[in-house]
């Protein structure tokens, strides 16, 4: 074999046609004969499809009318309905003309939500804006003190209703959660058996079963003369099922951790409550980012199956304002609209998840 | 850079008669493998021990039996002269004294060099921030790599990612350091940058036990070669001595194995 020495080349830039719109085009939809042939039927599929869709939603489309007989006469959607009901909608049964108390606590919650996605507030300050956000809903929602009218639990629904039921029950859940997860593979046999039998108790039967026992069993237990509210019944059902859920996908993170970060923490003679929260948590649960949002969403959905148990949740109140028999017809305008304010807030989650995996990715060279 | 720490250091390591690590009769058994047998050892302040000998041997698990990563059946260890029983907070106070490097570095991977080095100063010693920062870059200095302090352990190439560990586990002021097989998981360019490191600090006069297959490390530094061969130590003898003049066939036939290319 000849011996060789070669000379430092200096980098290139890379070939025209890889580069820029062109080269993504070609790299993307027109990759030979079959991906070209699947680009065109694609698009023909797309010209096809969409311009009937959007007559439908927008052209052709009544957004105001006197009465149902306009939406009637006309081809498109009837978002008149949502304009005609919305206060149904969004705000249940709850008093007309102290409408604004829902809306202002329901902005309230969101506000709350908003301030605890930001990494800076992720300290005690959390506890601060959680008090604050709470408190200011359910004065608002219940009243009875600082002159504003009492409101009975019964009377909550819509919107705000669900996003209660959603954020407490995630906020609830997700520390009980990492406990469970923690208990699970903890030493001590008790500690161990105990979280599991919860996990897998929980976690076996249908939360419409919880629900219904938590609204109809759970009064034949208590002593006559105590009741507990049906909303909180509600609400304590969901954060029983959801940490049972979410404790399964915590332990998946914990899971993920070599056995070395134990080692090193030991070592170190940090103790095992630091060593959890120092160590292994932040680690685990920065793995765990995507099922745990996930399981946000579906519980933030799931709240929708306290209609079962006569909660006047945002699906509960459509199907109210569906109750009109004048504008009963326009029930795909009803679910469409819901269905876009349950997609916003889960859309929400779904890139602020995105999100956090990047700013919390320490992997990235300098 | 207040030079305080490092005189301390040194001061506290100065070779002297009191015993640092001490095994008596130690036992320890993986299920129904008999992994360490009759195990006795003892170090003195300012000794540097290498521990040697094929894989498999017992090696890692004797130091890891120190500081309780594992739990060995029968005899007895007395670490800074502390016993070492089943109490967590023996154990802990244990693991105080005792710092450990090990072979996949297993630093904190969410925390920079920095928050890795101050983390167990802070938690542990309950030091006020300023003063866990300054230790850190002190000793980040010490082992060369102060410009890194910022970045995160992925950033770092492997000998710079042991390195830092080292730094970490000095600044908990060890009164021994442990090292178990710290140059296996690099490449070949970096094990002299970790070496040197571990030679300056055998140099300071830190009291030492390294698993190691570094023989030339050995050779330079170790007060003593320890050889272990299916959990026993087999022979034990100041390098010069144990290069040159080994007692046991094994001993000679490790030798032959690891020292011939």
């Amino acid at each position: 074999m000849a011996s060789f020495v070669k000379n430092p080349t200096p980098p290139r830039s890379p070939p025209l046609a890889s580069v820029g719109v062109l080269g993504w085009l070609r790299t993307n939809l027109f990759n030979g004969w079959w991906n070209s042939l699947l680009t065109v039927l694609f698009l023909a599929l797309l010209a096809w499809v969409v311009p009937p869709m959007l007559d439908w939603l927008v052209f052709n489309a009544v957004f105001r009318a006197d009465s149902s007989d306009e939406c009637r006469a006309a081809d498109g959607a009837c978002w008149a309905f949502v304009e005609v009901k919305y206060r149904l909608i969004l705000f249940g049964r709850y008093p007309f003309d102290e409408q604004w108390r829902p809306l202002v606590g329901m902005l309230a919650l969101i506000a709350m939500a908003l301030a605890s996605c930001d990494r800076r507030n992720w300290n005690r300050r959390l506890l601060f804006i959680w008090a604050a956000g709470l408190s200011v809903f359910f004065i608002l929602m219940g009243g009875g003190v600082f002159g504003l009218t009492s409101v009975r639990t019964s009377l909550w629904g819509g919107l705000p209703l669900t996003l209660m039921l959603a954020f407490i029950g995630i906020a609830a859940a997700f520390p009980i959660s990492i406990l469970l997860a923690l208990g699970r593979r903890s030493n001590l046999p008790l500690i161990r058996a105990l979280c599991v039998g919860y996990i897998e108790l929980i976690r076996g039967v249908p939360l419409i079963s919880l629900l219904f026992m938590a609204s109809f069993m759970l009064p034949l237990f208590m002593p006559t003369g105590v009741s507990i509210d049906a909303v909180l019944r509600a609400q304590v059902a969901i954060i029983i099922f959801a940490a049972a859920y979410l404790a399964e996908v915590i332990r998946g993170g914990l899971q993920a951790l070599p056995k070395g970060q134990y080692e090193a923490a030991d070592a170190l003679g940090l103790g095992y409550w630091k060593t959890q929260q120092l160590i292994i948590l932040p680690q685990a649960l920065k793995i765990a980012i995507p099922p745990i949002v996930n399981t946000f969403i579906g519980l933030f959905k799931d709240t929708s199956l306290v209609a079962i148990v006569s909660l006047t949740d945002l699906v509960l109140a459509t199907r109210q304002a569906l109750g009109d028999p004048e504008w009963r017809q326009f029930f795909i305008e009803a679910y469409m609209f819901i269905m876009f304010i349950y997609w916003i807030f889960c859309y929400f989650m779904s890139k602020y998840s995105q999100y956090l995996e990047r700013v919390l990715s320490t992997t990235r060279r300098a | 850079m207040e030079q305080p720490v490092e005189s301390d250091v040194t001061v506290a390591n100065q070779r002297s008669d009191e015993v640092i690590v001490e095994m008596r009769k130690v036992n320890k058994w993986f299920g129904e493998f008999h992994v360490l047998r009759d195990v006795d050892l003892t170090v003195k302040r300012g000794e540097r021990y290498v521990v040697c000998g094929p894989s498999g041997s017992g090696k890692s698990t004797l130091i890891r039996c120190l500081n309780r990563l594992e739990e060995h059946q029968e005899g007895g260890i007395t670490v800074n002269g502390i016993e070492l029983t089943n109490d967590v907070k023996n154990i802990e106070m244990i693991r105080r004294e005792v710092g450990m490097v090990f072979q996949q570095f297993n630093l904190f991977p969410h925390l920079t060099v920095m928050e890795n080095c101050t983390l167990a100063p802070l938690w542990v010693r309950h030091m006020p921030k300023k003063e866990a920062d300054a230790l850190a870059m002190q000793y980040l200095e010490r082992v060369r790599i102060p410009e890194q302090a910022h970045k995160y352990p992925g950033q770092l190439s492997g000998g710079q990612q042991q390195r830092v560990a080292i730094a970490r586990a000095l600044c908990m002021r060890p009164q021994v350091m442990l090292f178990d097989e710290p140059t296996s998981a690099l490449d070949p360019e970096m094990i002299k940058e970790v070496l040197d490191v571990m030679v300056e600090l055998a140099e300071e006069g830190m009291t030492m036990i390294c698993v190691t297959h570094e023989m030339g490390f050995a050779k330079s530094v170790a007060n003593a070669v320890v050889f272990m061969d299916q959990g026993e130590v087999v022979e034990m003898a100041p390098p010069s001595e144990f290069f040159t003049n080994p007692k046991s066939e094994r001993t000679k036939l490790f030798l032959s194995q690891v020292l011939e290319h």
